[in-house]
């Protein structure tokens, strides 16, 4: 086994490419391996104390693309994403960010990168305007209020732009963090379990809006997720960890392919 | 340079929106050293009516006191700021925002400036109209002794900060209880020669002790000390380095251990 998790884990995704399935469609696969990396992770290893969080991971993600990262709990998925923004330092190997080393560089790329996650809150006290207001303007946007009039719009958050956070319920909570996390249309959109705590339908709802914005800005977007149907909706290319490793990658079309399976659920359950 | 500018008035605006979202918070501000206030202020009214020898050092208490509360609370408003991002966890959300660790130090210096003045300048009206005691009498050396007491309050703020990430909520008492070792050792309301030959050796090695001296010089014996001034800055110039590096370094350990993600649990 870990030859084959070795192997695996320093293959790059885009040389695993096929033509993603019809719903991702709205960026040419076949563009992506000429397309320039957003973000390359070199042989990146992440010890605690007691434990290895991340174990020796490689992997090159092209722009434009929708990487699901799944595996069960503590396989690693939050904790690349981490290391990917910065928050979390690597013990040793490499992270890049359009070229820009993140130990180094990190604060050339920040403002091209956003991030949302139903863990991580905003000042429960302030109202909803003014941490929008806030990171608008940590973020350096030139037109806050108008941007603020968009995403009021976009994420139907106009009737509680004046409500503090700390009143809202757990749906109204993911679309103000959704909204947060676009306010600077970002280049890289990192997202946490975006749907955690949410009704199907409001679930929809959040993925026809990502699906939108990419559709528009090209963004690149790195997910984690359990809900395994959001996975196969919105991403081009999955990659499947399990104690700190990469065991498999691809398209949902290939791993299906691959394990015989009739949805990513039932290939998952056979890695 | 306009972007670190807008990023630190960002900051400052999110903690005045969190101050003006609670009055008690506002009110608190000014409740504490008007109490302080009192308390010195009878104490001086008491001694300078019954015991004339003591009259002079008692005119110095309620300065002292007001001078102590610079340090104090110009502290406290720098951790507490700090801490609200660990209490509402979004100390993540900053740290991957373009928003640069020195940014965030200044920002929390200019809001302790804000929370200090929302406390100081009512009590100080206070002090006037019930003790007859006028601070802004100083003149230039009140301007002095404030400069150099904020500037020790933010050192040991960073220091405190960078503390709390590294030992994370267990040690968010450190804002209280670390600038209370300096109230004995500055001497804010003897001078240092009473203290012991060794503890006065420590005593002189810290930035407030001039600050204390000097008003005691200005107020028995109407001297502005200059040296002393100058000696302060110089100590506070070492310790504000010492404090925005303790903070850097512990920020970077915190991102090492993963901290910055957890602090708030």
């Amino acid at each position: 086994m870990q030859p084959l998790t070795n192997a695996l884990s320093t293959v790059q995704i885009r040389s695993a490419l096929v033509p993603p399935p019809a719903s991702a469609k709205q960026i040419s696969s076949q563009d992506w391996p000429r397309r320039e990396p957003a973000v390359t992770l070199e042989n990146v290893v992440k010890d605690y104390k007691t434990c290895r969080a991340l174990d020796n991971i490689s992997l090159t993600i092209p722009q434009g693309a929708t990487v699901g990262f799944v595996g069960r709990n503590g396989a690693g998925k939050t904790t690349t994403i981490f290391t990917i923004m910065g928050l979390i330092a690597p013990t040793s190997g490499r992270v890049t960010v359009f070229g820009h080393d993140m130990k180094r560089e990190a604060y050339s790329v920040l403002h091209r990168m956003n991030f949302a996650s139903p863990y991580m809150n905003m000042p429960a006290r302030l109202s909803v305007r003014q941490n929008l207001r806030i990171f608008g303007q940590l973020y350096g946007l030139r037109d806050i209020k108008k941007r603020l009039a968009q995403l009021a719009h976009e994420f139907e958050i106009g009737d509680i732009l004046d409500r503090t956070l700390g009143t809202l319920s757990a749906g109204q909570k993911t679309r103000v963090s959704l909204a947060k996390a676009l306010l600077n249309e970002p280049d890289i959109l990192l997202l946490d379990e975006p749907t955690a705590s949410l009704d199907p339908d409001r679930s929809a709802w959040v993925h026809h809006r990502l699906e939108t914005h990419r559709r528009r800005l090209g963004t690149t977007i790195l997910l984690t997720s359990h809900n395994m149907a959001e996975i196969e909706r919105l991403c081009d290319l999955v990659v499947v960890m399990r104690y700190g490793r990469i065991v498999e990658q691809g398209t949902v079309a290939e791993l299906r392919y691959r394990y015989s399976a009739t949805s990513l659920d039932d290939a998952l359950m056979r890695i | 340079m306009s972007g670190s500018l807008a990023r630190i008035g960002a900051m400052t605006l999110r903690y005045c929106y969190l101050l003006r979202s609670s009055w008690p918070r506002l009110l608190e501000l000014i409740y504490w050293p008007a109490m302080q206030m009192l308390v010195w202020g009878f104490l001086q009214l008491y001694l300078s009516e019954n015991h004339s020898s003591l009259a002079m050092i008692s005119e110095t208490f309620v300065g002292a006191v007001l001078l102590w509360d610079v340090l104090f609370r110009g502290q406290l408003g720098f951790s507490i700021s700090f801490m609200e991002e660990i209490w509402s966890r979004n100390i993540a959300n900053l740290m991957i925002s373009p928003l640069r660790p020195v940014e965030l130090a200044a920002s929390l210096m200019l809001i302790s400036v804000v929370r200090l003045l929302i406390g100081m300048v009512p009590v100080s009206f206070f002090a006037f109209a019930l003790f007859g005691f006028n601070i802004y009498g100083l003149g230039f050396a009140l301007i002095a002794f404030f400069i150099n007491l904020v500037l020790m309050a933010w050192a040991i703020g960073l220091a405190v900060c960078g503390l709390v990430l590294r030992f994370g909520m267990g040690a968010e008492s450190l804002a209280w209880s670390l600038v209370i070792l300096l109230l004995p050792l500055c001497c804010v309301y003897y001078p240092v020669w009473i203290l012991p030959g060794w503890l006065q050796t420590i005593s002189w090695s810290l930035s407030p002790t001039y600050v204390f001296e000097g008003l005691r010089a200005v107020m028995i014996d109407h001297v502005f000390r200059v040296d002393m001034m100058v000696k302060a800055a110089l100590l506070n110039a070492v310790y504000l380095t010492l404090g925005l590096s303790t903070f850097v370094l512990l920020l970077r350990n915190a991102r090492k251990r993963g901290a910055l993600i957890a602090i708030g649990e």
